[in-house]
């Protein structure tokens, strides 16, 4: 390069262009979620899946004359949405690569890390729409079996119980987010997850028959871990091992799905 | 002028395989750059670097000064087209648009000038993108990078897919782009598309620029393409040629001359010679773009050994 031209850099003026503000990436990315058939019908279909597994609950409940609380229900509501809500989040990130709109998506925001960001905050506020839609359709759930059952009917919810719903939530799609990261790949991740949510489980129990293992096991299940969350009853050590699992098959993989994309060369 | 874009000694490699190695160049606002070369040559890997997504081994690219990755909101001044497939197959063609200008803090009025202006109506607008031809892609994903109104445009063989009238609308629509100041590159691997409208062009062969400059100065350092002559008494001719030492080899009817029409018009005005066709050897920029880029085409067109070990 001739020094003239380095005396005098033609330069952008970018004075007038702030980055572009955080709220705005995030609000994108929840659009991203729905503007396809594909994740619109998963999100759909997540909503009457779960109002699917409540109207065969209360069926059941009803017909053979069971006595249920309101936290029962919740429960029922929580199958679906377990399974469901880690697959969102696994297609919210792999989309991004398999149908290769992050070539688009880099060139208007380069900080990957920022792009990221707004990825999994946009599953989470997705998460808590998914608690509040779980909750209304408990709700009403409750309000049938209540109108239908001679049973004593209970409405006790505490914002704890709430709290570990969107606790539940936020743990299944920030998995499928991890595993989605992690493996860029929309078919892969899917598998992979549910190799690890319903296969992994099995071999834990399996490997409880070792006694050795007997006491790790509740340090690196996961999902076992989770359990306390579901009954909304957790103690000082419950939370360690949450914690310490959740090292292992969240964070972890988070971890190194993160480390990949901010390094990957986007195809 | 002083260079928009800017790319120095850029090198990337992938383990032993050099896809871009050590290229250097400039582009000027007001002016389309065009970048070609036969595929695999680099051009993709070179402006995939200049917008970030593959990391540089060695060497840098700055826009207007800066790495791309410190222009805030870069869709408002770096217009970008790599792959025009590269879209969600299941949204729509104005679904597209809309997530940009949303990303740019734009008005959805713009996506709608943008449709216009790539001709893209409102029926097809609605369409989704796995039913485009490559040829709307192509419009939808120029629509894309015109969005923020850039002053730099980055387009990889966006010609791709037209039809005729669509590569010439896009020309006209750079090179306006280009007369109100921008600064654009563009790549393709098919020399017409890019001779008439590049102001400057840079010839890439096997990862290594081969070549630049204008057409013409082009054509020049290739000490010109000869001509085509013929005469109505070519054995006159060929005594003459013979005579001035031009050497000549026979084409169809008559001969194909190493000399510019202009000295074979002389002589045929000295000698008396009447001549019934005269003109310069079409395509002798392509020759040219052929013969820098022999050693890294596919196809083995100079009969010379096939390259080996160029894992492409």
């Amino acid at each position: 390069m001739t020094t003239q031209a380095a005396a005098a850099p033609m330069t952008l003026d970018v004075s007038q262009t702030p980055r572009v503000p955080f709220t705005r990436l995030v609000q994108v990315e929840l659009r991203k979620m729905f503007d396809t058939r594909a994740g619109r019908w998963l999100l759909i279909s997540i909503a009457a899946t779960t109002a699917l597994v409540l109207v065969i609950q209360l069926w059941v409940v009803l017909a053979q004359d069971m006595s249920v609380t309101f936290g029962d229900f919740g429960g029922g509501a929580n199958i679906p949405m377990n399974v469901l809500l880690p697959v969102l989040g696994i297609m919210s990130v792999t989309s991004e690569w398999s149908q290769r709109t992050a070539m688009v998506t880099f060139s208007l925001e380069p900080s990957r890390s920022r792009f990221l960001r707004a990825k999994f905050v946009s599953t989470l506020l997705v998460a808590l729409v998914a608690v509040l839609v779980g909750l209304g359709l408990t709700i009403l759930a409750n309000a049938v079996y209540a109108g239908l059952s001679d049973n004593p009917v209970t409405w006790e919810l505490s914002p704890f119980q709430i709290f570990c719903f969107f606790l539940l939530y936020v743990f299944s799609m920030a998995t499928g987010f991890a595993f989605g990261t992690l493996l860029l790949n929309t078919a892969a991740a899917i598998v992979i997850y549910f190799v690890y949510s319903f296969i992994v489980p099995g071999l834990m129990e399996l490997g409880t028959l070792l006694d050795w293992f007997k006491d790790i096991r509740p340090w690196i299940d996961f999902a076992n871990a989770q359990n306390p969350i579901i009954e909304a009853d957790v103690s000082g050590k419950e939370w360690a091992q949450l914690a310490t699992s959740g090292l292992i098959w969240l964070v972890l993989p988070l971890v190194i799905g993160v480390w990949r994309v901010l390094r990957a060369e986007v195809k | 002028m002083a260079a928009m874009i800017k790319v120095e000694g850029l090198t990337r490699d992938y383990g032993n395989f050099v896809a871009v190695d050590d290229i250097s160049f400039t582009c000027k606002p007001g002016t389309v750059t065009g970048f070609l070369g036969p595929n695999g040559a680099g051009k993709t890997t070179t402006m995939r670097v200049m917008v970030g997504l593959t990391p540089a081994t060695r060497g840098e690219v700055t826009i207007g000064g800066l790495h791309f990755h410190d222009i805030p909101n870069p869709g408002r001044h770096v217009g970008v087209l790599l792959d025009a497939s590269a879209q969600h197959a299941g949204r729509t063609g104005r679904e597209v648009l809309t997530l940009g200008a949303r990303t740019m803090g734009l008005p959805m009025s713009r996506v709608e000038e943008m449709l216009a202006l790539v001709a893209l109506d409102d029926t097809e607008s609605r369409r989704r993108v796995r039913n485009y031809s490559l040829g709307m892609r192509q419009r939808l994903g120029i629509a894309h990078a015109l969005l923020g109104d850039p002053s730099v445009l980055i387009l990889d063989e966006p010609a791709n897919g037209l039809d005729p009238a669509g590569i010439r609308w896009m020309r006209g629509l750079l090179k306006g782009y280009a007369d109100r100041g921008g600064t654009v590159l563009l790549s393709s691997h098919l020399l017409n598309e890019v001779e008439q409208i590049a102001d400057e062009m840079l010839l890439i062969g096997r990862g290594k620029i081969v070549a630049r400059g204008t057409k013409a100065e082009l054509l020049a350092g290739a000490g010109g393409a000869g001509t085509l002559v013929v005469a109505e008494d070519n054995d006159r001719l060929v005594a003459a040629l013979d005579e001035r030492g031009i050497s000549h080899t026979p084409v169809g009817l008559g001969f194909r001359v190493d000399a510019q029409p202009v000295d074979v018009g002389r002589l045929s005005v000295e000698k008396s010679i009447v001549l019934t066709d005269l003109r310069p050897v079409e395509g002798g920029l392509e020759d040219l773009f052929l013969e820098l880029t022999s050693d890294t085409q596919r196809d083995d067109l100079a009969h010379l050994p096939a390259p080996t070990g160029a894992p492409l």
